[in-house]
């Protein structure tokens, strides 16, 4: 079984790759509040930065901790994945948009 | 899978990168709950985005929030997820021991973060800052308290297959599914968590 462990990465993981997974995390977390609390950057340039490190690292979480990936075994995992991660782009771009557009028709901002 | 477990160890070296435990119908109908968790946090999400200005002449989170605090409960959650991932590796193993012992350090951490979210939220509360103070407020203690919600109920879990584990039912395959499911809860909330921290409090403080 431990040879099997470690001549495959399974769909389970194996300690490298969690630990992989884990300093990947550790080091995009930690670039993420140093964007923030550094003021290096504008705000809007660090709101961005945020936006692209908390992608990234969610895609790390994914394939590191969940082992999603595109195997024939994961393929349904990974397709309700992808349709609940369009619904929540449509639902949370979508409110945005609208509300924003509402707010200013209404001259509230 | 009930033929992997008549499988002879030869047949397995034959079976092209697959170990003994495959995953159970069970697991997928778990990973089709998580999506709709998805979708529920997605729609708090996007509530906070739209009312993430509305301070109502209330504090604004620049004022509230204590990063050094989200740090700590940030690091807390990673190490949960790792310790998490090595009780896994140890289920696989069958070292029940270990498994044991990864979830009851799983299990402080994950303890320890409700702990210091309840005292970060009673802090807010008691200088008058609670979820009625502005809009902002509101969607900030429902969407932050609903992860916290989820946390807890994922220590009740952790904790009754504990004890379940050490009864009769041991690793059997029904026992690896339940560990599996909560493997996936207890990582797709570290994901959560991901979101709160960059837009909810370093996107709050900016």
């Amino acid at each position: 079984m431990a040879q099997a462990h470690t001549t495959h990465d399974g769909s389970h993981g194996s300690y490298q790759s969690y630990i992989i997974g884990f300093v990947l995390a550790v080091v995009l977390t930690v670039a993420s509040f140093a964007a923030v609390m550094t003021h290096a950057l504008a705000p809007g340039m660090a709101l961005a930065a945020l936006g692209v490190l908390a992608v990234v690292q969610i895609v790390v979480h994914l394939v590191f901790f969940l082992h999603l990936n595109t195997s024939n075994e994961q393929s349904w995992n990974l397709m309700c994945f992808i349709f609940a991660a369009a619904s929540v782009v449509i639902i949370v771009g979508g409110t945005l948009f609208i509300m924003h557009d509402t707010a200013i028709n209404m001259m509230s901002r | 899978m009930a033929h992997e477990a008549t499988m002879s160890p030869l047949a397995h070296a034959d079976d092209h990168g697959h170990d003994h435990h495959h995953e159970t119908p069970n697991v997928f109908g778990f990973w089709l709950y998580l999506m709709t968790d998805c979708i529920l946090f997605g729609s708090i999400f996007a509530a906070f985005a739209v009312l993430r200005n509305q301070f109502a002449g209330g504090p604004s989170g620049k004022e509230l929030f204590d990063l050094t605090n989200v740090g700590i409960e940030t690091a807390i959650l990673l190490f949960s997820s790792i310790t998490y991932g090595f009780a896994s590796l140890n289920a696989l193993a069958k070292n029940k021991t270990m498994v044991l012992v990864w979830l009851a350090i799983t299990f402080v951490l994950g303890l320890s973060f409700v702990g210091l979210e309840v005292s970060e939220f009673s802090h807010m509360i008691a200088e008058g800052n609670g979820p009625d103070r502005s809009a902002f407020l509101s969607a900030f203690f429902t969407l932050v308290g609903t992860h916290g919600l989820h946390v807890t109920c994922g220590l009740i879990w952790m904790a009754v297959l504990m004890v379940q584990m050490m009864g009769p039912q041991d690793l059997s395959q029904r026992m690896m599914d339940k560990l599996t499911c909560l493997s996936l809860f207890w990582h797709f909330l570290d994901i959560v968590w991901i979101c709160v921290f960059s837009f909810v409090y370093l996107a709050g403080v900016m």
